[in-house]
């Protein structure tokens, strides 16, 4: 059969069961958008490609699936780097397909001519220009594998516009085989016998659960495992809804904004199963003095990960899915009776940490943000899908919202990418059309992308903004409050938008509550409002995120309320 | 800790873009290249990198993670330690007047280098050796004013048999 380039492209997301392409259109792509009208995807035409990009990621973090992106060259490619950045750090199974200018062109500066390809290479797992028709069908398949397998991540295609007009046979390529890639997903049992001779000698282990465990859906795996050995379970940012938000053995997160008993609890631990994670800073705070007491075991999908920050005693190289559901069979070979007791000591002294030192937040006369967390918590059963834009508003919504899956907790870790919260929303409700989806949003992050908005109305997509309105770039502020005598340099807005008209000239709800006494209620009403919902919360403007371990501290030095 | 000095050899796809890939892996993650060299092998969708790098333990380790973690590399040998053959070349364009040509003559010969174009106020000589001979041959040549210096940096392969003196 013979194709336009254009056309095998849109053969091979057919055949990798893409079924929405967030994108953006232009003068190099025009052929790929031509061929696009002939095809079912549900094409989402977002108001920037950055947005395209996070609403990507949104998507695939909703779905388990690779989301997709398409833009034009130059402008459009560049627009994206952002949201591949972030994708990148956060490993995010996204594929993104740039325009580009014709391949006689390329090293000429032509008119919309970018190296997107020399750009993205230190933020994409790996990247393409296809240089001739006859390999792009390999390349498309190459890339969603790339994208999904192993350490998922994003893959960028630079696709020049002779390349997409000329023709070739069409065939569908076989399975992908590389020489240079083979992920490890099985580990190695002798060392997960290790873990297990370890976690038997233990008196006072815990689990560090991470990004890892949700990418890999080992949630099932982990909360066994976790139950069974009686073991206390912590998570980063990325990990919260790894390990149900609810269940007594849950610790909370963990680091720079963790809860009091997490920290503790790894300061003492004398065992510290690390799964899925990366001991980013934000989590170790001082390394010499993080887990002091512990032997270290790390298992993860990524050999680069593992002895990266903190030294490991067990390294074990696998997918955190499969090596969870071998560790839990060997831990049914050995005698764990009487495991309750054995632990009893170590779950009461965290117990006891967190009687004396709950996360807590004091009530007043001005809406506390955490109030309207908590109460959307409530109001949602906790069963809604969680994007964040990045802040305050971030750390409050990690804190106060209780996790209970993957996919259910939408936010960009690595990177703290403000703005990324609306364009995630709407990736995620594309993936879950019928679930409540919810971004918890910063007065100041909301303006990045704001013009997602008329994305969200223009697909009837009803996505939920609850901005935290506290009148500054908020976490900026309380460094500034903490580190600097307050002096608040360039951190207070001397003018915002009304939210509730400008979300009203979108064409989507607008709603406010300025009491206490209406957070509930406007709550309710933005939850049960069909379609997008603006709620502008006005906060409390000096409230601080706590408790907070100041950067470079050890990870016990915590700032309480 | 301790810095070591460690050579690589890295086979990787023969391909644009895959050098860069290496020095922005390098230059990313601030890991030093001391030398490096590239050709292509008896495969010719295979290059061969052999770079000289240096780093504490655990950067090392991270060095090779890293690399392998390149899609476009499909092979990482860290040569030190092991049996291998190392060399590298120096052309080295150095002064010649009437009464030094002589010594510098004598000194290419003790080395078992080349004289490989003539001037009336110039030598260019060639050596081949370890990165310490090439040093050796730069410092006798020194006092005679050296004009210029093109190094190859480090070739390296591992030896078939093992009854050759282990490199450091
Ligand atoms: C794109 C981008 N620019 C700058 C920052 C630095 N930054 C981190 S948090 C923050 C303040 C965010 O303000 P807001 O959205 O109002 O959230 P709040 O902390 O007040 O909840 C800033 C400026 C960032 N993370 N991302
Ligand atoms: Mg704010």
């Amino acid at each position: 059969m013979k194709l336009k380039g254009a056309q095998i492209l849109m053969k091979m997301l057919q055949e990798e069961g893409v079924d929405a392409i967030f994108g953006y259109p232009g003068g190099a792509v025009l052929d790929i958008y031509d061929a696009l009208m002939d095809t079912d995807f549900k094409h989402i035409l977002v108001r920037h490609e950055q947005g395209a990009v996070h609403a990507a990621d949104g998507y695939a973090r909703a779905s388990g699936r690779v989301g997709v992106c398409l833009v034009t060259s130059g402008p459009g490619a560049t627009n994206t780097v952002t949201g591949i950045a972030s994708a990148y750090l956060d490993s995010i199974p996204i594929v993104i397909f740039t325009g580009q200018v014709p391949t006689h062109l390329i090293g000429n500066d032509a008119f919309q001519e970018v190296d997107i390809v020399g750009i993205t290479r230190p933020c994409t797992k790996h990247n393409y220009l296809v240089k001739d028709v006859k390999d792009l069908a390999r390349i498309v398949k190459e890339a969603f594998h790339l994208a999904r397998s192993g350490r998922p991540g994003p893959v960028l295609v630079d696709l020049p516009k002779d390349i997409i007009n000329a023709t070739t046979t069409f065939k569908v390529p076989g399975e992908v085989r590389m020489r240079t890639y083979n992920p490890t997903y099985k580990p190695n049992i002798r060392q997960l016998q290790k873990i297990i001779d370890l976690i038997a000698k233990a008196k006072k282990p815990v689990i560090f659960s991470g990004g890892g465990v949700n990418l890999s859906k080992a949630h099932e795996e982990l909360t066994k495992f976790a139950r069974n050995a009686q073991i206390p379970v912590t998570g980063s940012l990325m990990g919260l809804g790894g390990f149900p938000g609810t269940d007594n053995l849950w610790l909370g997160m963990l680091g720079m904004h963790g809860t009091f008993r997490a920290n503790m609890a790894i300061t003492e631990c004398d065992l510290l199963i690390g799964i899925g994670v990366r001991f980013d800073d934000r989590v170790t705070g001082k390394t010499d003095e993080f887990a002091p007491n512990a032997k270290i075991v790390q298992i993860d999908i990524d050999p680069t990960s593992i002895q990266k920050n903190v030294p490991v005693s067990v390294p074990v190289v696998g997918d955190c899915r499969i090596s969870l559901s071998m560790l839990n069979d060997l831990l049914e070979k050995i005698d764990l009776s009487g495991i309750e007791e054995k632990r009893k000591q170590w779950l009461d002294q965290i117990t006891e940490w967190k009687n004396t030192t709950p996360l807590a937040y004091k009530q007043g006369d001005t809406i506390k943000p955490q109030y309207v967390i908590e109460t959307l918590y409530e109001l949602t059963g906790g069963e809604a899908i969680i994007t964040t834009e990045v802040g305050q508003n971030q750390m409050w919504a990690a804190q106060y919202y209780h996790f209970t899956e993957p996919g259910h907790f939408i936010t960009s870790g690595g990177l703290g990418v403000m703005g990324f919260g609306l364009p995630a929303a709407i990736g995620a409700q594309v993936a879950a059309p019928g679930r409540t989806v919810v971004d918890i949003a910063g007065d100041g992050s909301i303006q990045m992308n704001i013009q997602e908005l008329a994305t969200a109305v223009q697909y009837g997509l009803p996505v939920k903004v609850a901005i935290l309105n506290n009148g500054f770039l908020g976490m900026v502020r309380q460094w500034q409050e903490l580190f600097y005598q307050r002096r608040y340099s360039s951190t207070k807005f001397e003018h915002t938008p009304d939210f509730v008209k400008l979300a009203e000239a979108y064409g989507a709800t607008g709603l406010r509550a300025t009491k206490p006494s209406e957070v509930k209620k406007v709550l309710k009403k933005g939850l049960e409002t069909k379609g997008p919902v603006i709620m502008d919360f006005v906060v409390e403007q000096e409230e601080s995120v706590y408790p907070m371990v100041p950067a470079g501290a050890p990870i016990k030095k915590m700032l309480l309320v | 800790m301790e810095e070591q000095r460690h050579l690589l050899s890295i086979l990787v796809d023969n391909e644009p873009g895959v050098l860069s890939r290496i020095t922005g892996l390098f230059s990313g993650r601030g890991y030093n290249i001391d030398s490096l060299s590239v050709a292509e092998t008896v495969e010719p969708h295979v290059s061969r990198i052999t770079m000289v790098t240096h780093g504490s333990p655990g950067i090392l380790e991270q060095i090779n993670k890293q690399l392998n973690k390149l899609i476009n590399v499909i092979k990482v040998t860290d040569l030190t330690g092991t049996h291998y053959v190392l060399r590298e070349m120096a052309l080295i364009k150095v002064n010649a007047k009437t009464e030094h040509r002589a010594e510098i003559l004598r000194i290419t010969d003790i080395f078992r280098g080349q004289i490989v174009d003539v001037g009336t106020d110039h030598f260019t000589v060639k050596v081949t050796g370890d990165p310490e001979k090439i040093s050796a041959v730069l410092n006798l040549l020194k006092p005679m004013g050296i004009r210029e210096i093109a190094r190859t940096g480090c070739i390296a392969l591992p030896r078939e048999n093992g009854n050759s003196n282990k490199n450091a």
